[in-house]
């Protein structure tokens, strides 16, 4: 590969992998022993009784959030596009399981109540029961047609990925075929994303409109499991999921393929001209990790416990870019730092944790001043530390870069280097 | 102290005395004072007549509480008064003003109390003075009252208010109502269709309701009588649906009444029996086809009403044709009225579209004011500024300041729209100096910087100003709309804006083709590298489009902010509508812009109109249109040429 002149860290990492298995490179072998470490860690805690429900909750809550800045990071920290639509991937994966958990425990309810009648209850009486309870807050009892497969768990399982995976499909592929690329495509996925959010917002979409889907919290007919011991299996599940794709995604990037998304990212059109299939790396890319977003979203909103049409607005998958630019793009654990760290502060500074800072003549309350804070930061951290959080790695590692200009990971978006016959 | 006190009394005393005697209604009504006490159906017209001639407005009070017997007459004097019983005395109050005019025992006064014949003239001589009530907005109101509610007894007194009526748009109303009732009441065909003719040259609301009052109909089972004003015959699948036409037979007793679910179970549950149904067992019945099945074996042994039987419904329906018969039976007047009311669909079908017109030429106008500023930014520099909408907020919060300071409105208005510019685009260079120009060829990274100046931005604006929308007022020459007729009418701040708009247009063409700076943006525009080598400093270039960009971004604030509600969040509804407007007019041009901005503010009205309940939904198509759009036009509609095209 000839990027190994051009491009110090992938020829670093290539040289690496060739020798050496997956599971026992360092990076990886440190972040699964950090993830199970925080995992057992958190499970041992919460069975002693030190830390509480909603913690573990919003650890498990974190790890999922993490697994979506992780494809993140593969699809704009080593491919080069900014998708700012991520995110609405997240909440359709949300959306198809809380189907299943709504469905399914107002079917419960609905029979237990059915069963009291003097009659035994008809399956139409049945459905008719649950469409008024679950469709009664938008003014309608009649079962949408999205909802057929609502019942059966391991469909709206698949639905969970592959919805988002075939949407990401006929998006790209229209998108990635007509060569639309850079700030375009980030503004078309926005568009995508808001077109999505604002059908959703509908009461007639079949989807409850701005109610959204809630009470995910509660698994069918496990009412008698407390929800400390729920969201530790939720904890469990999602620090799998973010271990597993933490390896798939490192697996990725390291072969010949990795080289090829990160030849993308830095010139795309030296490797159309190399003879590669752009567009078939970008779809791919594209669609794998909008997949992983819905397993993420999957396993975040039953922790959640509701998901509604403003978590899948444009604003959500911009934070999701802001978590992997803060914390170091072109890196997957630096995809995971600035996801957990910004998250966790996040809800640290809104929830009222910050202490207030009085001026004298003005008092810094943090729930009004934390945007204001992450914003600027935001700002800060793109004009004078591109590398984000992760940087710090590089300073321990001393894993220099051998360019003094180095503008970070993100070469490939120069247009003065694209204009460079 | 006491001698004030009864001075006072006194001198109370001498005036109400001299209000009850004295006033003008009061000694008109005695005049009549015999016929009043004691009204007759024939005597009492020439008084009504004599009171409406007089024109006080007075009057109508007075016929409103007579008709409704509220007026008493003094025994003493023969005086009339309002008067509210209360136990065993009346309190009054003067005909002239309603003025308390003390108090008589309940045998002290007569209440007067017309008869039923007399209380309809009253009410119709006072028609007559409403329609005549010297404020034109009493004369509306009563208009809107009586087109609510039209009586045959109406028309008398509404054709001679026509005549006296001055204000154009009443008096046409009148002629309207005049129509409408002749339509509904009139007795000869002749009048009648002359009548609705004169409609199918309307637009209104009530023309379309007279002429569908006129051609009401009822169903009818079977062939109807001869002299029976058929509309048609009605066909199950085109007319009805098979359900309503099962309703309409049972309710003529063709065939027994459907049972819904509920009544079934009702006498499925009723004919329990040691937990079995006519030999079934309950526990069986968990199903639709096992409940019918029971039902139908209760009505084998008569404990259930029969079912109709669906599967001969077609030979039913053949057998018993269902007819649409006119409830109006001159064919003439019902024919003129069909014609009529195509012609009016039509007309307001062609006034629908000159609204939508007006209506997407305004929406376009703004989207331009919000899209021209970042798609000149867009053009030179490359970059989206996610913060354009920011800027629009930053232009509103102005006015909204510059209110707070300057009460008269108009003169706010003068030097807010100057100063937003001067604000907005001072935060634009700040913007470009400290935060763009360092990131310089990294468009992705701008993206997100700005974006992060952007969220700053809303929470800040938020923590000084509220959540709560402020207000930004319109000064009253800008408040009303110009309404051409019923269908069309349109705001004059959108006229305002458009003005605005096209005022803009004009100034950036005009910058841009004739000064030193456009022709240096269109050159860094089109090839940064060799602009700078010929001496254009690109740094300064994209300094003063930065500044012009989020200056006109400002003012458009402002505007929109005259019409739209003022938060800290209004940018970002504005943001993603911008960016599509620049992308599809095609980057950097002030015509694409244009094109752009016509195309998407035609296209979302259009699909309002489509499906009017849902202004979500159209937006969501017609981002789904731009998406599609992209992929043929990639470029935009009007494209840029050359070999440096990004």
């Amino acid at each position: 590969m000839t990027s190994t002149a051009t491009n110090p860290n992938g020829s670093a990492v290539e040289t690496v992998d060739r020798r050496r298995p997956m599971l026992f490179r360092t990076d990886v072998l440190i972040f699964l022993s950090l993830l199970a470490l925080v995992t057992v860690g958190a499970t041992v805690l919460a069975q002693a009784g030190f830390v509480s429900t909603s913690f573990v909750k919003l650890l498990g809550k974190t790890l999922c959030l993490c697994l979506a800045a992780l494809a993140m990071d593969l699809v704009w920290g080593y491919t080069g596009i900014l998708s700012l639509g991520h995110f609405a991937f997240f909440g359709i994966g949300g959306y198809a399981i809380g189907m299943w958990l709504m469905w399914d425990r107002t079917e419960l309810i609905v029979v237990e109540t059915l069963v009291r009648g003097a009659l035994p209850p008809t399956p139409l009486e049945i459905e008719e029961a649950i469409g008024t309870q679950i469709f009664g807050v938008v003014g309608s009892s009649d079962i949408p047609w999205l909802w057929t497969f609502a019942g059966s768990l391991p469909l709206q399982l698949a639905f969970a990925v592959l919805v988002p995976g075939a949407i990401a499909l006929v998006f790209g592929w229209l998108a990635f075929r007509s060569r639309v690329a850079g700030v375009y495509l980030s503004i078309l996925t926005q568009a995508g994303t808001l077109a999505l959010s604002l059908w959703l917002f509908q009461n007639d979409s079949g989807l409850r409109g701005n109610n959204g889907l809630s009470g995910l919290q509660n698994l069918p007919g496990l009412d008698h499991v407390p929800q400390s011991t729920v969201s530790l299996w939720f904890l469990w599940a999602s620090a799998l999921a973010l271990g597993l794709g933490y390896v798939v995604a490192a697996w990725t990037v390291s072969g010949r393929f990795g080289s090829v998304l990160r030849g993308i990212r830095d010139d795309e059109a030296r490797v159309r001209f190399l003879g590669y299939e752009v567009e078939h790396y970008k779809l791919a890319v594209f669609t794998g990790t909008a997949m992983a977003c819905g397993i993420g979203g999957a396993l975040y909103y039953p922790q959640a416990g509701i998901v509604n049409p403003a978590e899948i607005a444009p604003i959500a998958s911009i934070y999701l870019a802001v978590w992997v630019a803060i914390g170091g793009r072109g890196r997957l654990y630096g995809a995971v730092i600035g996801a957990a760290v910004v998250s966790l502060l996040s809800s640290w500074f809104t929830g009222g944790g910050a202490p207030d800072i009085d001026l004298g003549v003005y008092v810094i309350k943090w729930t009004d001043w934390w945007l204001v804070l992450l914003g600027s930061s935001f700002v800060l951290v793109t004009l004078f530390a591109p590398k984000g959080l992760g940087g710090f790695v590089d300073l321990w590692t001393n894993r220099r870069s051998t360019r003094r200009d180095d503008l970070g990971p993100d070469q490939g978006s120069l247009r003065a280097e694209e204009e460079t016959p | 102290m006491r001698i004030v006190s009864l001075i006072a009394l006194f001198l109370f005393c001498v005036s109400a005395q001299a209000h009850a005697q004295g006033g003008p209604v009061q000694t008109l009504l005695q005049t009549h004072v015999d016929d009043i006490a004691k009204p007759s159906r024939r005597t009492i017209q020439p008084v009504l007549d004599d009171l409406a001639a007089s024109g006080r407005p007075e009057m109508v009070g007075f016929l409103e509480a007579w008709a409704n017997k509220g007026i008493v007459q003094r025994e003493e004097d023969g005086l009339f008064f309002y008067a509210e019983r209360d136990g065993d005395i009346y309190r009054l109050r003067s005909v002239e003003d309603g003025q308390d005019a003390g108090e008589v025992g309940r045998r002290e006064a007569t209440e007067l109390k017309p008869n039923s014949g007399v209380r309809k003239l009253i009410a119709t001589a006072l028609v007559q003075f409403q329609l005549n009530d010297p404020d034109p907005d009493r004369r509306r109101a009563a208009l809107d009252a009586l087109t609510r509610n039209p009586t045959p007894e109406l028309l008398d007194p509404l054709r001679k208010s026509i005549d006296g009526e001055e204000v154009a748009d009443i008096r046409a109303r009148k002629e309207a109502l005049d129509r409408l009732i002749t339509i509904r009441f009139g007795t000869d065909t002749e009048t009648r269709v002359a009548a609705i003719e004169w409609m199918s040259t309307q637009l209104s609301l009530e023309a379309r309701a007279a002429l569908n009052a006129v051609l009401a109909t009822d169903t009818v089972v079977g062939q109807p009588d001869s002299g029976a004003n058929i509309a048609g015959l009605l066909e199950v699948g085109r007319d009805l649906t098979e359900d309503q036409a099962l309703e309409i037979l049972a309710a003529e007793d063709i065939v027994p009444d459907r049972v819904e679910r509920t009544e079934r179970d009702e006498v499925l549950i009723a004919a329990i029996e040691d937990g079995a149904i006519a030999g079934i067992p309950v526990a069986n019945l968990d199903t639709e086809d096992a409940r019918w099945a029971a039902y139908g074996r209760l009505v084998e042994t008569g404990d259930a009403e029969p079912l109709p039987d669906i599967s001969a419904v077609g030979d039913l329906i053949a057998a018993n044709p269902i007819y649409a018969v006119f409830q109006e039976p001159d064919a003439a007047v019902t024919d003129a009225a069909q014609a009529a009311l195509q012609e009016v669909e039509n007309r307001v079908l062609r006034a629908e579209a000159v609204d939508l017109g007006l209506d997407a030429l305004s929406l376009a106008s703004i989207y331009f004011l919000a899209a021209i500023g970042l798609a000149i930014t867009f053009g030179v520099m490359g970059v989206i500024n996610m913060a354009h909408g920011e800027f629009i907020m930053i232009g509103a919060y102005t006015g909204y300041v510059v209110q707070l300071f300057v009460p008269d409105y108009t003169a706010s208005l003068v030097i807010a729209l100057p100063l937003a510019f001067v604000i907005a685009g001072a935060a634009g260079v700040a913007l470009e100096r400290l935060v763009i120009r360092h990131l310089a060829h990294r468009p992705l990274e701008t993206l997100l910087a700005t974006f992060g100046i952007s969220v700053a931005l809303q929470q800040l604006f938020k923590n000084i100003f509220g959540t709560q929308a402020v207000p930004l007022t319109s000064p009253d020459w800008l408040a009303g709309a110009w309404v051409v007729n019923d269908v069309i009418g349109i705001s004059y701040i959108r006229i305002a804006i458009f003005l605005m708009a096209l005022l803009f247009l004009g100034l950036l063409v005009y910058i841009l083709r004739r000064t030193r700076l456009g022709l240096e943006v269109r050159a860094v525009t089109q090839n940064p590298g060799m602009a700078a080598s010929l001496g254009i400093d690109p740094d300064r270039v994209g300094m003063a489009t930065f500044a012009l960009g989020s200056g006109i971004a400002g003012v458009a604030g402002v505007a929109i902010g005259l019409f739209a509600q003022v938060t800290s969040e209004m940018g970002t509804g504005y943001i993603v509508q911008s960016f599509m407007t620049v992308v599809v007019g095609g980057v950097g041009s002030v015509f694409g812009t244009l094109a752009g901005a016509g195309l998407i503010g035609g296209l979302q009205k259009g699909i309002e109109w489509l499906n009017p309940s849902n202004t979500l939904a159209a937006q969501t198509y017609m981002i789904l249109f731009i998406i599609l759009f992209i992929q043929f036009r990639p470029r935009g509609i009007v494209a840029q040429k050359g070999r440096f095209v990004q």
